[in-house]
């Protein structure tokens, strides 16, 4: 707990125009942290998340980020026009491009495919190769926006393992965003609700659980889904 | 120009018979008659103009055409192969074709350039493209006799119109591509870290490269269109000048080989056009190049 951040955010604001989205948000992010961001639509997660990748100008207080971030986004975003290993390779300076790039599609299970183009690869499939193009960079903060919401459900529960494993080894802080409140019990060390433009809920899962047992506490969906406002008896 | 015409109607739907045998693939026997049907049909638009051109020639023989009117095919192929063992036509071929690409290059660095000022910049937007496109609205033939006064009869001429035409079809493709661009891979490149030289490299200009060669296909149309005007008007060398000396002394067998040369080199542009999309947009569906076709969902 006491690891490097990879993100320190400081009554962060951000507006479009006079209405304000976030306002005067606090969070820290640890290397090798794993946090969910869940909340209603338009409660500002994904402003949040565009503002730490830095694509958003933002109105005040501080982003304390030491490099920049990776980002996947909810769409895999890979170029027609390159072939998987050169679209891994964007952004990538120094030698072995290709070595760097192949190695990281390797370890997405499509060490074998580096030289066809991304039409030919199912959605699932496509998203993973957006995943290496972001593990690739060696980032210290991972940013993934909804990058799930589009998958099958088969697909999306072989992702969570995917996602868990690379974070697992290449240690990176992670936010995701994500709907999925099941997405986030399943992945997340730091479950946080968002509400009226702060954090509103932040639950610790690695806490030492009651009566001193040592292991992971998670929240129960019915408690997740009552600060999301949705009552349990419905669901 | 009816032979031109005759040309390209033939030249186009031609790959697009051959479908149908895919729609009827139920069973073998459906699947061969198909097949033949599709392949008959294929004989068939390339034998109907081979048809037409022997009822042409079987006319002129007969003595119901007048050489003087149209004369036979025979007689213009004679005609070609005597011109080309003079050497005078493939000079005069020679001399279109550098203005051609001369025109062609000129023109193309213009629209290009202006296209990617104005698909980048509002400020260069606003500055030059209103312009632009009140020139664009003059019919660019209408500019001759102004043309002429400015350059005389000469090279600058021809080339200058050339060039004019084509800068307009490249101008407004290359702008519509850049503009066209998914505004999603362009973040992507602000997140990935790319340098706005590598930006323009790796996703503008790919992005916008079907865009600017469909622009390129249109413009060798205008710039052919362009040449033939010009020669035709005034010119000392060129095919033009081949077909109006000829008019002089009535040689309708040389006017009528300038008009068939006009077609082939029109259709040849063409084809070299589309040989650049398949080679340069193989990763693009619409362009499916050999080789790339699988699909792997």
């Amino acid at each position: 707990m006491t690891a490097r951040p990879a993100v320190v955010v400081s009554g962060l604001v951000r507006a479009y125009g006079a209405r304000p989205v976030i306002t005067g948000l606090d969070l820290r992010i640890a290397r090798g942290e794993f946090v969910a961001l869940l909340g209603e639509s338009g409660c500002g997660k994904t402003t949040l998340l565009r503002a730490l990748a830095g694509l958003d100008p933002i109105q005040g207080g501080h982003i304390d980020a030491p490099r920049r971030p990776a980002v996947v986004f909810q769409e895999p975003r890979l170029l027609p026009w390159e072939n998987l290993w050169r679209n891994v390779g964007l952004g990538l300076d120094g030698s072995a491009v290709r070595e760097r790039a192949a190695a990281a599609l390797d370890e997405v299970g499509l060490g074998d495919r580096l030289e066809d183009w991304p039409r030919q690869l199912s959605g699932g499939q496509a998203q993973r190769v957006a995943l290496a193009r972001a593990l690739v960079q060696e980032p210290e903060l991972l940013l993934l926006d909804e990058p799930f919401a589009a998958l099958d459900a088969l697909t999306r529960i072989r992702m969570h393992s995917l996602v868990a494993a690379l974070v697992a080894r290449h240690r990176p802080g992670v936010l995701l965003v994500t709907h999925d409140v099941e997405e986030a019990i399943a992945l997340a060390d730091r479950i946080l609700v968002m509400r009226d433009g702060a954090i509103a809920f932040d639950h610790d899962t690695r806490r030492v659980g009651d009566g001193g047992v040592r292991g992971r506490t998670r929240p129960t969906r019915a408690a997740l889904l009552a600060e999301l406002g949705v009552a349990a008896e419905t669901v | 120009m009816t032979l031109a015409g005759l040309n390209a109607t033939t030249a186009v739907p031609a790959p697009r018979t051959v479908d149908p045998r895919r729609k009827t693939a139920g069973s073998p026997s459906r699947f061969a008659a198909g097949l033949f049907a599709g392949y008959g049909l294929v004989a068939l638009s390339w034998l109907a103009p081979l048809v037409l051109v022997a009822a042409w020639e079987a006319l002129s023989r007969a003595g119901w055409v007048s050489a003087q009117v149209l004369p036979a095919p025979s007689k213009v192929l004679a005609t070609a192969i005597k011109l080309t063992v003079s050497g005078s036509l493939l000079a005069d071929l020679g001399t279109s074709l550098i203005r051609a690409a001369t025109g062609f290059v000129l023109g193309g660095l213009v629209g290009l350039t202006l296209g990617t000022l104005v698909g980048f910049s509002r400020l260069a937007e606003a500055a030059i493209d209103r312009s632009v496109q009140m020139i664009r609205a003059i019919p660019f033939l209408a500019l001759l006799p102004l043309v002429i006064v400015w350059f005389g009869v000469g090279e600058g001429e021809k080339i200058f119109l050339v060039a004019l035409g084509v800068t307009f079809p490249i101008y407004v493709n290359t702008t519509l591509g850049i503009r066209q661009i998914d505004a999603k891979l362009l973040e992507l490149g602000r997140v990935q870290g790319l340098g706005s030289g590598v930006l323009i490299r790796r996703i503008i200009l790919p992005g916008a490269l079907p865009s600017i060669l469909t622009g390129v296909r249109y413009a060798l149309a205008t710039a052919w269109l362009a040449l033939v005007v010009a020669e035709t008007i005034g010119a000392e060398s060129g095919l033009g000048f081949l077909a109006m000396d000829a008019r002089e002394f009535l040689r309708t067998d040389v006017i009528v080989l300038t008009i068939v040369i006009y077609a082939l080199i029109g259709v040849a542009a063409d084809s070299l056009a589309r040989l650049l999309e398949r080679r340069l947009l193989a990763w693009h569906p619409r362009y499916d190049g050999a080789g790339q076709g699988r699909t792997g969902r």
